[in-house]
């Protein structure tokens, strides 16, 4: 198991970071962003629709590429890196939650949990599957791991996503509107995982809402309007 | 490498109707072109052991390659002479024996004396011109396979009788002769000589049946009105291909014209080249046209898979790895179409092969095919090439896709 971070420590962290698409009208979705993730911080970020939060996700994650500032990993800036490092990183230190789960559907819960784990080679096949299962378990899917995800509910589908995310020991877990088409319980449940995720183990999350409830159970609440931090 | 195969057979197998459609249209190029080449290149092979068979390897003539200097041309400088004549030269190859038994010495073969001419065959009032060879029935045997032709009789027959012959099938029955009859044979020197049908030959080749004739080398010799005459040395190789080498060297040695069968057929080679580069093109096209259905296929995966595929990306898969499952899976296309096309093939040559096949020209036959696994090989590996590049294109498109956008179309 990967030792957890130095509480405090920053795992994620943007720098002067802008986000402009389009090449003759240009749309600026992020705009002159500092933003620094800690270990053991539990981040919420709200905004109104189309104020960049998502951006915003996509850039911590490195899913895209700033067109001006700089993205740090553990301190290490990634705007020079090739597209395969980018991914490496991603896969060994980042762990993504969509709104619509994107579990392949021709692969079971168990399989879908040990594509990360699969891909970056580090365990066999036996620890990869034992750590898919354990997962699952500690969500509460035992009895669902060897189900594909069309056997399953909305709830259980994110939650196989999740155990997807935690599959490799992310540092960061990255989270955009998890809970966007789940009902209560099914929210309050991947909340619930969230927390005990960030007090149990340390690791970071940053959860995109429109939610304010739901944000207010962050340690830290960040708002955007028109691509700025306004607090 | 074991996810990739892992992903791209789950993608393969989830989509059964497309991949089989796939499959059948590599494996149908594949059957076709294996069923065409063999077909192709039995028939040419076929034509090539016919013509090789019938005829000597090298045949050394009474003849020069270039017309002999005038003597006048040694003697005198001179831009042109005019008012010369040829001098006369007797018919034949001057020692024949000698030069046989010289070329015996270092051939890996068989040599054969023979006198070949012309003549006018009279029977029951009918006349038909045939070509009389004559031959030595013992050397025969060793350059050719007239043994093995002789109907009604043997080839040893010709020594039965003083003047035996032995006459095609079809120009005995034009003149009506059989087996036992005599027959008149008058040569354009105006020799005539009664000779007994003694057996009758098959080659199968009309041509040949309607005109050849064979006597022994005396008779011949008689016919031509010139003892000892031997005018051309039939000459059988073990390997055919070292035929045109052995007629240069012979040629070398006696300064007559040697003839391999490779030059005596030279056109009919030359259109064979042709022959197989229109094959091979065919081939070529079959499988191309088959690639498309590939194409079709993982073009239509990957635009049906483009979430799985911004998933895959956000999950860390690089660019190499997400190409890599496409392509393998148009390779696993290609591979399964491949071995179903070599059944087919193999299949489709069978049926071919057991068709019975008549020619006006030649006997009842099949269709000659020819069974190698170079045929099966070469179209597996421009199936494969083909199934790769129709899979890569897709491929690269599908891992230049912008997970981002995916991801917030679909959120």
């Amino acid at each position: 198991m990967r030792p957890s971070a130095p509480a405090g420590r920053p795992l994620l962290e943007l720098r002067g970071v802008t986000k402009t698409i389009g090449d003759g009208l240009t749309t600026t979705l992020v705009a002159d962003i500092d933003l620094v993730v800690r270990a053991g911080e539990f981040v919420a970020v709200t905004g109104p629709s189309g104020s960049g939060k998502s951006s915003l996700l996509y850039l911590l994650g490195l899913l895209d590429v700033p067109t001006r500032g700089e993205v740090l990993v553990e301190d290490r800036p990634t705007m020079r890196l090739g597209e395969a490092v980018r991914a490496r990183m991603r896969l060994a230190l980042l762990g993504f939650v969509f709104q619509f789960h994107f579990l392949l559907p021709e692969f079971s819960a168990l399989a879908n949990v040990m594509l990360p784990m699969r891909a970056l080679g580090r365990l066999d096949d036996a620890a990869m599957a034992r750590r898919a299962g354990e997962l699952l378990a500690s969500l509460g899917l035992a009895e669902h791991a060897h189900k594909l995800p069309g056997q399953m509910s909305g709830g259980q589908r994110q939650r196989v996503a999740i155990a997807r995310a935690l599959a490799n020991e992310p540092l960061v877990i990255l989270a955009d509107e998890p809970t966007g088409n789940l009902d209560t319980h099914s929210s309050e449940q991947v909340l619930s995982i969230f927390r005990r995720l960030v007090d149990e183990t340390g690791r970071a999350i940053v959860m995109v809402t429109h939610d304010l409830d739901l944000a207010a159970r962050a340690d830290r609440q960040i708002r955007i309007v028109d691509g700025r931090l306004v607090s | 490498m074991r996810l990739v195969l892992d992903i791209a057979r789950t993608h393969v197998f989830s989509r059964v109707r497309q991949t089989l459609v796939g499959m059948l249209g590599v494996a149908m190029g594949v059957g076709f072109s294996v069923m065409m080449a063999s077909l192709m290149e039995g028939s040419q092979r076929d034509f090539v052991t016919q013509l090789v068979d019938s005829l000597p390897h090298v045949t050394v003539n009474d003849e020069r390659r270039n017309p002999p200097r005038q003597p006048a041309e040694d003697v005198y400088q001179a831009v042109a002479f005019s008012g010369l004549r040829t001098p006369v030269t007797r018919p034949g190859i001057r020692n024949p024996f000698a030069i046989m038994a010289s070329i015996e010495t270092w051939l890996d073969g068989a040599v054969a004396p023979s006198v070949v001419s012309r003549a006018v065959i009279r029977y029951a009032g009918r006349d038909t011109a045939a070509n009389v060879t004559g031959i030595d029935p013992r050397r025969e045997v060793h350059v050719s396979k007239l043994a093995t032709q002789i109907r009604q009789g043997t080839l040893a027959s010709l020594y039965k009788s003083s003047n035996a012959i032995i006459l095609g099938d079809k120009l005995a029955a034009k003149i009506g002769a059989r087996v036992g009859n005599t027959i008149a044979l008058a040569s354009g020197t105006g020799q005539i000589l009664s000779c007994t049908v003694v057996a009758l030959l098959h080659t199968g080749i009309s041509q040949t049946d309607e005109t050849q004739a064979y006597t022994l080398i005396k008779t011949a010799q008689i016919l031509a009105g010139q003892t000892a005459l031997v005018n051309a040395i039939r000459i059988r190789v073990k390997d055919i291909l070292a035929a045109r080498d052995v007629a240069a060297r012979i040629e070398a040695q006696t300064g007559y014209k040697s003839v391999s069968w490779q030059e005596a057929n030279e056109d009919l080679l030359s259109a064979f080249q042709i022959r197989n580069f229109i094959m091979y093109t065919v081939v070529g096209a079959i499988l191309l046209v088959a690639s498309f259905g590939t194409y079709n296929i993982i073009s239509t995966i990957t635009h049906e898979k483009t979430r799985d595929i911004a998933i895959l990306k956000s999950l860390g898969f690089t660019e190499a790895t997400v190409r890599s499952i496409f392509f393998v899976e148009a390779i696993m296309i290609g591979l399964a179409g491949t071995m179903f096309g070599w059944a087919l093939g193999f299949v489709l040559c069978l049926l071919l092969g057991s068709i019975e096949f008549k020619s006006p020209f030649m006997d009842a036959t099949h269709l000659p095919l020819y069974y190698t696994p170079v045929h099966y090989l070469l179209a597996a590996a421009v199936a494969l090439l083909a199934s790769g590049i129709a899979g890569y294109l897709p491929a690269r498109k599908a891992a230049g896709v912008h997970p981002v956008e995916i991801i917030r179309g679909a959120s």
